[in-house]
């Protein structure tokens, strides 16, 4: 994979701002108001050529496709995507033709167009139109994105992204990437393998071979590491995985099990567990590695640390009340404080990248994904399967990708589910799906 | 020719431990369904000779079992288990350079990270009793498979009081 080259920048220059005025918003509170019906018309193209990744008037498709795809699955939106509307010119994109759309129900539009560049490169232009602001239709938004033509997926989210946030009010999401744990074969002796690909499940590939476990993947701040345990040579360790190089570092140099994983929000640290002689605590290294510092001292099990995302506090579990609990302390160690009180059990806490939520395992009965305060109020459950398990932040704190273990197979898959608890819907993988980890927004 | 003699007194041996895997060990806890664990071998027949000493299959012949078994999110060994455990440290003392290695499982009912701690705490448990009871620390490792590694694959009680175990490899 091609790291850190500048995949894109936004025409600012051609593109003007668009003048503000009272315009039409999705609402987002809830699950009770319908998805705001949006039309999204196969892209046309100034010129047709042949590029890299195809045709540019199949791409115009194509990328009306992946913008359809990501604003359905976010559930706030029911889009008329370019198998239920007519196409448009080149010409129609900057004046659109109201009497037709007004006639498809949808209240706003999405055109663009996609364009070969002299040097090989591609322009995606993406502009979104209010249908019904009188007198005439009017442009909220315009952005144009250069990439190379294999990062064509990248612009058309990046379209679907500003519209979303454009009507939204919510930060983007789209244009992101998931590492997750690739599952297969039987029960007893799973296959578990390392693999990213996109939000959408478009572009993946395997990082590891399957040779030993790999488990509780979770990517960098800047998404060019992934921190992960693996059983390689029968020494269940923590390690760095270098999506760039392919390169991948023991962390800790270790005479016991280290595991648990995760970033701090500058990247600096790693937080993880280490299980000493039956005992597991919390401890915190340098990303570079060296001596680790012990943050919590409980005899119990401390374990599945997260931090705040101004890196102030840790979110972790322990059993130290004798069974599962959230805890909240400074980063430090210090202030140690449990914050879940409701019957049953709260394991694997994940802080919200917006600060506001704890996403969580709840134990009582089944598995179900939650979300509470940090301060521990406002619980509420969220999903209801056999046993839902390992939730992870959408990079806009918006959406929640957990997994879900099927009874008797043991099968698991990938699901997300919104924060307000509806939308739930399977991402689709290749085989079976565990320990998903939602990257950063791309850059 | 001795080699290949043993090899296959050996075998026929394994044959009989494996012929008999199913059938209810006396010392162990209440069966679970389809147990797989290895029990005693039949008493005394054409191919009774005893397996290679320090081999796994000796270890098993003598012991009866490399398993112990835990209750929900517990880690405390019962008589059953110390009974085990006891024969085990007897067997290890009298071969002092095998190190073997302590497994710790779990049931499927528990988050991922936290199956691994609680695997680690279970196969820490069967070291500490088998170290106080005269093993050298130097012979046992231990390591932690969470839920990763199911014995049984059922999702029923039966099925996860066999998963929740700690099991003590003797290298084959």
């Amino acid at each position: 994979m091609n790291p850190c080259k500048p995949l894109m920048m936004a025409l600012a220059g051609l593109l003007a701002a668009p003048p503000l005025q009272a315009q039409i918003r999705v609402d987002i509170t809830g699950g009770i108001s319908a998805p705001m019906p949006i039309a999204i018309p196969a892209m046309p193209t100034p010129a047709a050529a042949n590029t890299a990744a195809g045709n540019t008037a199949a791409l115009g498709r194509q990328v009306a496709d992946v913008i359809t795809n990501d604003l359905k699955n976010s559930g706030l939106f029911a889009p008329l995507g370019p198998g239920a509307v007519r196409p448009v010119s080149f010409k129609e994109v900057t004046s659109p033709d109201l009497g037709y759309w007004k006639g498809t129900g949808a209240q706003a539009l999405i055109q663009g167009f996609v364009q070969a560049n002299g040097d090989g490169t591609l322009t995606v232009g993406c502009y979104l139109y209010d249908i019904y602001s009188a007198p005439s239709a009017s442009e909220m938004t315009r952005q144009g994105y250069v990439v190379s033509p294999r990062d064509w997926r990248r612009a058309a989210h990046k379209c679907a992204d500003t519209v979303y946030t454009r009507l939204t009010g919510e930060g983007p999401y789209f244009d992101s990437r998931v590492v997750y744990v690739s599952e297969t074969g039987p029960k007893n002796n799973r296959t578990k393998r390392l693999a990213i690909m996109d939000q959408d499940g478009a572009n993946h590939r395997f990082i590891t071979n399957g040779q030993n476990i790999v488990l509780t993947p979770r990517y960098s701040p800047n998404g060019e590491k992934i921190v992960y345990m693996t059983f390689a040579a029968k020494q269940p360790r923590v390690y760095i995985y270098d999506v760039g190089t392919g390169s991948q570092r023991l962390i800790v140099q270790q005479a016991n099990m280290t595991f648990s994983p995760r970033f701090s929000p500058d990247g600096r640290y790693i937080v993880f567990s280490i299980a000493v002689n039956g005992n597991t605590d919390i401890y915190r290294v340098s990303a570079g590695g060296g001596a680790p510092q012990r943050l919590t001292t409980s005899p119990g099990i401390d374990t599945a640390a997260s931090y705040s995302p101004d890196g102030s506090k840790i979110v972790f579990e322990s059993d130290r009340s004798g069974v599962q609990q959230i805890y909240v302390m400074n980063a430090d160690g210090s202030n140690q404080q449990r914050i879940s009180f409701g019957s049953g059990r709260y394991a694997t806490p994940v802080w919200s990248p917006r600060g506001d939520l704890i996403a969580f395992t709840k134990i009582g009965g089944g598995f179900s994904i939650g979300i509470m305060t940090p301060g521990g109020g406002g619980e509420k459950i969220l999903t209801g399967g056999w046993q839902d398990e390992g939730p992870s932040w959408s990079p806009n704190g918006r959406v929640i990708m957990f997994f879900r273990t099927g009874q008797g197979s043991g099968k698991a898959d990938l699901w997300s589910v919104d924060l307000t608890g509806v939308n739930e819907r399977p991402v689709p993988t290749p085989l079976d799906g565990s320990d998903p980890s939602w990257g950063p927004l791309l850059p | 020719m001795k080699n290949m003699t043993t090899k296959l007194l050996l075998a026929a041996s394994l044959i009989a431990v494996a012929g008999c895997a199913k059938k209810k060990p006396a010392e162990l806890p209440p069966p679970p369904a389809q147990s797989e664990m290895p029990a005693a071998p039949e008493s005394t027949g054409p191919v009774s000779s005893a397996p290679v000493p320090g081999s796994r299959a000796d270890f098993l012949a003598q012991v009866g079992s490399d398993t112990v078994l835990f209750d929900t999110d517990g880690y405390n060994l019962d008589s059953e288990d110390t009974a085990t455990l006891t024969k085990q440290a007897a067997w290890l003392k009298s071969h002092p350079n095998v190190a073997v290695t302590i497994e710790g499982h779990c049931d499927e009912r528990g988050t991922r990270e936290y199956n691994l701690a609680l695997g680690d705490r279970r196969a820490n448990s069967v070291k500490n009793f088998l170290v106080t009871n005269g093993v050298a620390a130097s012979q046992l490792s231990t390591i932690s498979y969470g839920k990763e590694r199911p014995v049984a694959t059922g999702s029923d009680e039966a099925s996860w009081a066999q998963n929740r175990r700690a099991v003590t490899v003797v290298p084959n």
